[in-house]
């Protein structure tokens, strides 16, 4: 009797041993541990599963990491940068904390997004709301952008740096890129670094106007900037930018010309979308 | 010193910079065009001579070799293998760092290290440190080609440049996430494996299938982990249990990421996640039925994007091996270690048995 007593004590440490031991996968899972995973694989799964859904727009909460709502949230640092960068103000989008999407009869689709926004040259970060609007229609009009709860990064103090620059090239100072900002190597010239943040502010412009539910758009690099005359007491710059847009993975090109004071901030006067470059491939000869 | 000796001084000062390579440390910190990664390819096989391996394995566009490292401890049984590609796209330049760095991890760790001992002797590591050589060279011509991301075989008509690779592999090739302008950058080649750069990985991987547990290809930008299917209507048999391993091995492998430098890399399904797509080779070597397939997309989120800045390429490239390891040593205890601990597992119970059975008479 004992030793049958002592058999399945043994039978049961075993199984507790090797459940221990053995690490989840494949062949090891059963059909019916898959069926019932924990709660946590479980929602996970059933959205991956749903992704198949997603190509229908998304409404409703949105899954934070999942690209409706990250596309929704760049646009706030693209809305962000225009309206309140400078050469020592860039914003970034840090994390989507949560989504929501909706339907608005007949005009278009809103998000609302819960997010982390972060200043870059200060290194500090705030939760933020915010509301994305993508208008429908054939008319190509631009996102719309609300943000609240964000006061204290936007507050964030740069007026000593923004003046003296301003003085500098007011009068003494002009800029001309020799290198494309940053070059191959990821390296900016510390003197080109504010300039290249305003070419970033000022492409955020076309950034913004030009995105939909189907874009995602960064600054891949500034092929050149160049400071034209001073007019109305703003500095006036002439820049030609190529942007990365995920989505088709494609690098279009824009010329803009803007100006900048720290009274003011950016404004710009003109943009040019340049034709994808195919002239230098005709040419070009294999290495 | 003797004035016999002043021409000799002068003389052995003008060959210092003829110096072999293996007295230089090699900066895995800077970004290396395509000549100097091959002879460190070179110079590690000749450094690790038992350990290190050149296999040729294809042939680019414009005629040059394709290379990987086959790096493993030799053993008596029959091994397994791990495959990680970098530079499939030309201007990823933090891939191809990232894979040269991996390189040096493991070989300066197995000989202190008794788990990667283990793992280097029960699988052997192919590791492709540029795959598309012709476009990595491209992209250092000059700094107008910095941004060029396909190989540079010509199109149909031969007035535009370059196949998307990663749109080029036989997997569901051309359904979803394509252009079929060849001027266009997702452009996926006149068919399905029509490249040779995408052919070598093909024919090399395809031929040993059964011994891969792991296929990793590393990309940026993006900070994202990559479990397939690119096409949002695809599953295959078992896709629920795929997806179910993959996320959480993914998300303990972003875990891993996170604790090395605060990085956040999100993980997903290429469609939920990023974009749909189609043709990509973590989704044709997943069809292989290779248990564990990823694309990373190493930093950062789009400040500077391509242009890594090369002061990154280190913690980058820290983070990176924490997530990639944890892919790796999942892969191999799940085929090496299940053995031997229900193997322990038995022999305790034994003893467990004779120890009770000697209690209760």
């Amino acid at each position: 009797m004992g030793l049958r007593r002592a058999i399945v004590l043994v039978a049961l440490m075993e199984v507790t041993w090797s459940l221990n031991v053995t690490t989840i996968g494949p062949e090891t899972v059963s059909t019916d541990a898959s069926a019932h995973p924990e709660p946590a694989e479980e929602n996970t799964e059933q959205k991956e599963a749903a992704a198949a859904e997603e190509d229908v727009m998304a409404t409703g909460e949105l899954n934070p990491n999942h690209y409706p709502a990250q596309r929704a949230a760049k646009l706030v640092q693209h809305y962000l940068n225009a309206r309140y960068g400078s050469p020592y103000k860039l914003f970034g989008l840090k994390e989507v904390h949560s989504g929501n999407a909706e339907e608005v009869a007949d005009s278009g689709r809103k998000y609302q997004l819960e997010i982390s926004v972060h200043e870059i040259i200060s290194n500090t970060k705030e939760k933020c709301s915010a509301e994305v609007f993508f208008p429908s229609g054939a008319k190509q009009l631009s996102p719309q952008v609300q943000v609240s709860a964000c006061e204290e990064i936007l507050k964030l103090d740069a007026k000593s740096e923004e003046q003296a620059l301003y003085q500098q090239y007011k009068t003494n100072k002009t800029v001309r890129t020799e290198e494309r900002l940053p070059d191959s190597y990821g390296h900016i010239d510390p003197e080109m670094t504010p300039f290249w943040h305003l070419s970033i502010v000022a492409s955020s412009f076309i950034m913004l106007k030009e995105s939909t539910e189907n874009t995602l758009y960064n600054v891949a690099q500034v092929a050149n900037i160049t400071q034209l005359a001073t007019e109305n007491d703003q500095l006036k710059f002439d820049c030609h930018v190529l942007l990365h847009e995920m989505v088709s993975q494609e690098i279009p090109q824009w010329k803009l010309l803007f100006t900048w004071s720290p009274a003011e901030g950016v404004k710009v006067l003109h943009t040019e979308q340049l034709p994808h470059v195919h002239e230098f491939e005709k040419r070009a000869k294999p290495n | 010193l003797p004035e016999y000796l002043f021409p000799l001084h002068f003389f052995l000062l003008f060959l210092l910079p003829f110096k072999s390579c293996s007295n230089v440390e090699y900066d895995y910190f800077q970004y290396h065009p395509m000549e100097e990664i091959s002879s460190w390819m070179s110079q590690m096989a000749k450094q690790y001579p038992d350990v290190v391996a050149i296999v040729d394995y294809g042939k680019s566009y414009e005629n040059r070799t394709i290379s990987l490292m086959r790096i493993g401890l030799k053993s008596d049984t029959k091994k397994k293998a791990i495959w990680m590609d970098c530079g499939i796209h030309a201007r990823e330049w933090i891939a191809p760092a990232f894979c040269q760095y991996f390189v040096r991890q493991i070989l300066q760790t197995y000989k202190t290290d008794a788990k990667m001992e283990a793992m280097m002797t029960n699988m052997d590591f192919y590791i492709t440190p540029v795959l598309n050589v012709d476009g990595y060279m491209f992209s250092w011509k000059n700094s107008s080609t910095r941004l060029w991301r396909k190989n540079r075989s010509p199109g149909p008509s031969g007035d535009c440049y370059g196949t998307d690779l990663n749109r080029n592999f036989d997997a569901n090739w051309g359904t979803i996430g394509v252009s079929s302008d060849c001027n266009s950058d997702i452009y996926p080649g006149r068919g399905p494996i029509s490249e040779p750069e995408a052919q070598a990985v093909t024919y090399f991987v395809g031929s040993r299938k059964e011994d891969f547990l792991c296929f990793l290809t590393i990309h940026s930008y993006g900070q994202l982990l990559l479990i397939p299917y690119g096409h949002p209507d695809f599953t295959a048999s078992n896709y629920n249990e795929l997806v179910f391993t993959s996320m959480h091995v993914g998300e303990e492998a972003a875990e891993a990421i996170l604790k090395v430098h605060g990085k956040k890399y999100r993980v997903g399904t290429s469609p939920a996640v990023l974009y749909p797509n189609s043709g990509s080779s973590r989704d044709w070597a997943r069809m292989q039925d290779i248990p564990l397939t990823f694309t990373f997309e190493l930093r950062d989120n789009g400040t500077y994007g391509f242009e890594l800045p090369q002061e990154e390429i280190q913690p980058t490239c820290e983070e990176a091996y924490s997530g990639a390891l944890h892919i790796i040593t999942y892969a191999h205890d799940k085929t090496f270690n299940g053995a031997a601990a229900t193997a322990a597992a038995l022999w305790t119970t034994f003893m467990i048995v004779i120890l009770v059975d000697g209690v209760y008479h």
